[in-house]
């Protein structure tokens, strides 16, 4: 610590030329944080999903329906915990700006199979005792302001009414917490049995079965077997998956957001090094004499070595560390877009990555002026005054 | 050799060195065959023209650079012995340097300044700034510790530049053209400064200058012709 006060006046000596560097280190890794907020938005949830819930949809595709029959046959699989049905709503409240996630599911066991939404029994209880009743994510509910009891009116997009409306109204009967902060908490939940009465068309058929397994060792002959009981129905044959496999699929539909967003954070980590490492080189080679006689008086060439790589570390820190904080206190305040990204939190496994980028950056944009400054030769150095 | 001389330890011992520099597949002969004696508590003058071999002798006298051949020893240390960081630590220890343009880190304050050699030491932070406020005083600026070197004239820089290259107490000052860049008055007060710091501590000064009222105030000159010890003043 007692030389920082030596890295530090350093650093100040180009004001203008610090700053603009810092600058540059500060809003890469603004946007490192904020794109690592949106890489897990489209992906986080997968890594939180394991192998014990299995989602058994359409062999062709999830557009495609399945007879709601098929529970019964799936639960009756051995190994099998639990089963629901689910089915995309798709509605539009007030405005297709206010997108929101409406599912269709089985009221009695849903929150069984998906414990990490947490609902009181209470709310439980009115849901099951309410047929136009509707549970909804905390932060949707934040969203748009509602409350317990409130009726909400949803515009249908696919399911319309006998005579042609697409006109639905639900009261909501309680609100659920995600049990952290990386679970989506922007869904609706409506009663299947309600839903199933009150549609036009395609009464009895769902879209896809979650299916809850006792034991996840087990999950891929369960797979098996599930697919190989609708094998030649001609109600439609079946694809099972983890759940976690089946959301890769579907972030996988919309491309390859992590890789994509992984070769813009690399180009501009690059850039930043040139940036940095170009900062460091000038300040060494305008240092020479400095340098020198920092030797002449007795610092050793690894001492000098350790003064210009901490110079570029403070560097890369300051600037590094200003922008991931400012990243953390921005990506707190929740979902920029008002809906599309749900779980948008910067996880705490990319926050130590942009601290172990940002000391790298320093140790990486330093070593080579470090390494020059530890080679010069004192008596040239000051021969040069 | 006068009868102050006898009683005074010889503290640099120079025998045979030379030194010399390739350029190309030309070897340039700096020093040759150099014997030099200086007494602890000597106040030297080296003197001669440019490309003389001066600055030269300076640095292998204060370990930034190594003799070609014969022995160089300081306080009994063999220079070409030392590995670097042995000669680093040396150099810590034994030799202040005090620099024509005065070298001192623009961005730190003179206090500042005067503190670097003693961050090499196991000194704790109130040591060493009570060090360097001590040594300041010393060349008579205890009241110009914030200042940074833009803001002292060129006297007082030098006097910061002295009084880094005193706070650690080193065996031997080495002082390449120290009045160079100075005004007469300034020059004076900066070899007053080091004729006290000879006569009233006993510090070893060696002394590179081209000045001959410079050099008439250390009590002996020795001068320097292509790389040769020479009695008298080159032409």
């Amino acid at each position: 610590m007692k030389y920082f006060s030596l890295i530090w006046s350093n650093l100040l000596r180009k004001k203008l030329r610090t700053t603009l560097t810092l600058l540059s280190i500060f809003i890469a890794f603004l946007l490192y944080g904020y794109l690592a907020a949106i890489r897990g938005a489209f992906a986080g949830n997968i890594s939180m999903q394991g192998a014990e819930r299995l989602i058994t949809r359409h062999k062709v595709s999830i557009a495609q329906l399945l007879p709601i029959r098929y529970r019964s046959r799936i639960a009756q699989i051995p190994g099998v915990k639990n089963t629901v049905t689910c089915t995309w709503f798709g509605g539009i409240y007030q405005h297709p700006y206010n997108f929101f996630p409406q599912i269709v599911v089985n009221q009695e066991s849903y929150f069984d199979v998906y414990s990490e939404f947490k609902v009181s029994e209470k709310e439980r209880q009115a849901w099951l005792n309410t047929r136009d009743g509707v549970i909804v994510g905390r932060s949707t509910a934040r969203r748009f302001g509602w409350k317990i009891g409130d009726r909400i009116p949803i515009q249908a997009t696919i399911w319309i009414k006998p005579g042609g409306s697409q006109a639905w109204e639900f009261e909501i009967v309680g609100i659920y917490d995600g049990q952290d902060k990386e679970t989506d908490s922007s869904q609706m939940f409506i009663r299947y049995d309600y839903f199933d009465e009150t549609r036009l068309f395609a009464k009895g058929q769902i879209g896809w079965f979650v299916v809850k397994v006792a034991d996840p060792q087990n999950s891929f002959s369960i797979i098996r077997q599930i697919d190989t009981e609708f094998a030649n129905s001609s109600a439609g044959e079946t694809k099972s998956e983890t759940e976690k496999a089946f959301a890769q699929a579907f972030a996988k539909q919309i491309g390859d957001i992590g890789k994509i967003l992984i070769a813009i954070l690399s180009a501009v980590f690059f850039t930043i090094l040139l940036v940095a490492g170009n900062t460091m080189a000038q300040a060494v080679r305008e240092r020479r004499e400095e340098l020198g006689v920092l030797k002449a008086i007795g610092f050793t060439n690894a001492g000098v070595l350790g003064l210009v790589l901490g110079e570029s570390i403070v560097l890369s820190g300051v600037g590094g560390f200003a922008g991931l904080g400012l990243a953390i206190i921005i990506i707190a305040q929740g979902d920029p877009t008002h809906g599309a990204l749900p779980v948008f939190v910067f996880p705490a496994s990319d926050v130590l990555l942009g601290v172990g980028i940002t000391i790298g950056l320093g140790l990486l944009a330093g070593i080579f002026p470090a390494l020059q400054a530890m080679r010069l030769n004192v008596a040239e150095a000051l021969r040069r005054m | 050799m006068s009868a102050a001389e006898n009683g005074r330890e010889v503290l640099v011992r120079v025998k045979g060195v030379g030194k010399v520099y390739r350029r190309g597949s030309e070897d340039i002969h700096v020093l040759r065959d150099l014997d030099l004696e200086v007494r602890a508590g000597d106040f030297l003058a080296l003197m001669g023209p440019s490309g003389s071999g001066k600055s030269t002798l300076l640095n292998l006298l204060g370990g930034l650079d190594r003799p070609t051949e014969g022995i160089l020893t300081v306080g009994g240390d063999s220079i070409a012995d030392l590995t670097p960081r042995e000669l680093a630590a040396w150099r810590a220890r034994h030799i202040g340097f005090v620099f024509q343009l005065y070298n001192l880190l623009p961005t730190l304050t003179a206090i500042a300044n005067v503190e670097l050699p003693l961050l090499l030491t196991p000194l704790s932070k109130s040591e060493r700034r009570s060090h360097s406020e001590a040594a300041l005083k010393m060349v008579g600026l205890g009241h110009r510790l914030k200042h940074y070197p833009r803001q002292l004239s060129g006297g007082e820089q030098q006097r910061v530049g002295i009084a880094r290259a005193i706070v650690a107490d080193p065996t031997i000052l080495l002082c390449d053209e120290p009045t160079g860049d100075l005004d007469r008055k300034s020059g004076d007060e900066i070899l007053s400064l080091l004729q006290e710091l000879n006569r009233a501590q006993g510090k070893t000064i060696i002394m590179v200058t081209h000045d001959p009222h410079a050099s008439h105030r250390a009590g002996r000159t020795i001068y320097l012709n292509k790389g040769q010890i020479s009695d008298t003043m080159p032409e």
